[in-house]
């Protein structure tokens, strides 16, 4: 698959894939290499992986590694160079209808021209959804951030993690079936942090949404995630596809204080030290028999 | 009593300035500067009466065709040429050439194009006050923050409700700016526009008085000149602050920080 894996190591582990039509969202072989005037710059050599519908997956990687770009070649913002994304088994090329995106730039994401209801109001309105219908999904998702109190503000008159939930609010009263976060939490304290992760969780199971979550927050991706995707340092290639093997019913107390989360949280953060060492993931997989298909 | 301040600020420095020109114009009589008594005089005689209707009001009703078109076409063409790239990097260097020319040298041109009508004088009004829209237009479009622009994108806002909803609000900062330019290039054409061979309008009866040594009378209309000038202004104001009430909002908050 790859001409430049030295011969002897076994080929850069792919992510989980699904036979046929199970996948919701398949990502194959997805290379993406930014030309700018400076020269190219290889921000994703080869990922490849499936998640099936309603599964709930954080991604993690040290910084520059990629997972914003992988999210926006997904999300149809960006084609990639090479490889291919699939809906439900279609090609990906464009946005699609059914898919929300938070981005990592919370402060430039919402409408400074309109009001924090306007904003989260506005997807919906452009979708022609009946006005009573909208007003009940814009309150939900208000009350569901915990931001009811602020609709007239403008999103410039709020804090930064207000902010933030907002654009949260606006993904979730959009009812999508994929929902794309990218490091959504990065501004908000860690009061917040643990409602909103609890949050998204609520939502994910109540609405049966498929959920790819960005995070460097190596606690927050073993907390939510059923399953973890740890991406290499450049070149950036799947370094584990780790499956988190906790108990469904998770609450930030008892389930962080779970032996098992510890050793899965043990897990993830040496997979990380070794990406940024630019190990080679080869390497990884012979780790991977040891903690992370250990016995619970 | 917030009223009687705004007002006492408003008034304070015009008074000031009548009353210093009063007391300069007390002692000699120098024919070409009248006193304060005789301009309010000669302007009550020269503008409450018939030439507000031959004069003024269609010099101001050029005045508003001529800008309001030069706004429409240039928000409208700017927004097609900030959105397409070949377009912008076609008509770029041309739109730099045509605003480059002053205004006024236009006027002899279409005046032999279109004779020595209301449309020629309009249109040396519009040919002067679209640049400033259209180029801040253009900008202001190609300003547009990416993230926000990928936001719009993935909530599936395209075509008209992009403009609407996005295109048109974060350019608006520099469409304002264009229009305030546009309106002071506006007055400015109106006048020169009447000056040449016509027979009525505001800059044609300055002119006259100036000619047939009515000079008070001539002052009279510097004066209506400036009036318009100030309205104009406010109404711009008032507008703007409606408009980009968001905008001063958000920019004062980022001085706070
Ligand atoms: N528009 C672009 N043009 C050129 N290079 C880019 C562009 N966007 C990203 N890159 C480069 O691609 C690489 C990956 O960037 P990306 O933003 O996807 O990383 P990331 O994993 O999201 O990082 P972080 O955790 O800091 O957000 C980086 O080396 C970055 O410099
Ligand atoms: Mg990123």
């Amino acid at each position: 698959m790859q001409s430049e894996t030295t011969p002897g190591t076994t080929p850069a582990p792919a992510g989980k894939t699904l036979p046929g039509n199970e996948a919701m969202l398949s990502v194959r072989n997805l290379k993406k290499v930014y030309k700018t005037d400076g020269g190219d710059i290889e921000a994703v050599r080869n990922l490849t992986f499936d998640l099936k519908a309603g599964e709930l997956a954080c991604l993690v990687g040290p910084s520059g590694s990629g997972k914003t770009t992988l999210l926006k070649c997904i999300s149809g913002l960006m084609a990639p160079t090479e490889g291919e994304v699939l809906l439900n088994g279609t090609p990906v090329s464009g946005p699609p209808k059914k898919m929300a995106v938070v981005f990592q730039e919370y402060g430039r994401s919402l409408f400074p021209w309109m009001r924090v209801r306007e904003n989260v109001e506005l997807p919906l309105k452009n979708q022609g959804v009946p006005r009573a219908e909208r007003d009940k999904l814009v309150d939900d998702a208000l009350e569901a951030v915990g931001l009811s109190h602020v609709p007239q503000s403008y999103p410039w008159q709020l804090s930064g993690g207000m902010q933030q939930r907002v654009a949260i609010a606006r993904a979730v009263a959009y009812q999508p079936e994929v929902l794309l976060m990218d490091e959504p939490f990065a501004a908000v304290d860690a009061q917040t942090r643990a409602d909103l992760e609890d949050l998204i969780r609520t939502v994910w199971r109540k609405l049966g949404v498929t959920v790819l979550f960005v995070t460097h927050d190596i606690d927050e991706s073993v907390y939510l995630g059923e399953r973890v995707i740890i991406l290499s340092s450049s070149p950036t290639v799947i370094q584990e596809d780790l499956t988190i093997d906790l108990p469904d019913e998770r609450d930030q107390l008892n389930t962080r204080s779970l032996p098992r989360f510890t050793e899965l949280r043990h897990h993830v953060y040496e997979q990380i030290q070794l990406a940024k060492q630019g190990h080679s993931p080869a390497a990884a997989v012979q780790t991977d028999s040891s903690a992370g298909s250990g016995a619970a | 009593m917030r009223f009687l301040k705004t007002l006492g600020y408003l008034l304070a420095l015009p008074l000031i300035l009548v009353a210093i020109w009063w007391a300069s114009t007390l002692g000699e009589t120098n024919f070409f500067v009248p006193t304060p008594a005789l301009l309010a005089e000669a302007f009550a005689e020269t503008w409450f009466g018939e030439r507000i209707f031959s004069d003024v009001l269609p010099s101001i009703g050029r005045l508003v065709v001529g800008v309001a078109s030069a706004i429409i076409i240039g928000i409208v063409a700017g927004l097609l040429i900030g959105s397409v790239k070949w377009l912008r990097d076609l008509t770029e260097p041309v739109l730099e050439f045509f605003r480059a020319i002053p205004p006024p040298v236009l006027v002899p041109v279409l005046m032999l194009l279109m004779g020595i009508t209301d449309g020629m004088k309009v249109a040396v009004i519009i040919s002067g006050c679209v640049w400033p829209v259209l180029l801040n237009t253009i900008e202001g479009v190609r300003a547009i923050d990416g993230v926000l622009s990928d936001s719009a994108h993935t909530y599936g806002i395209h075509g008209w409700a992009r403009i609407k909803y996005l295109v048109l609000p974060s350019a608006g900062p520099q469409i304002m700016a264009g229009i305030r330019q546009c309106l002071s290039i506006g007055l400015i054409l109106m006048v020169i526009s009447e000056m040449f061979a016509s027979s009525s309008g505001l800059g044609f009866t300055i002119v006259q008085f100036q000619r047939s040594f009515a000079i008070p009378e001539m002052w009279s209309g510097i004066v209506v000149l400036g009036l318009i000038g100030v309205a104009l202004s406010f109404i711009f104001q008032w507008t703007e602050r409606r408009v980009l009430r968001w905008y001063h909002g958000l920019r004062e908050v980022e001085n706070a920080v």
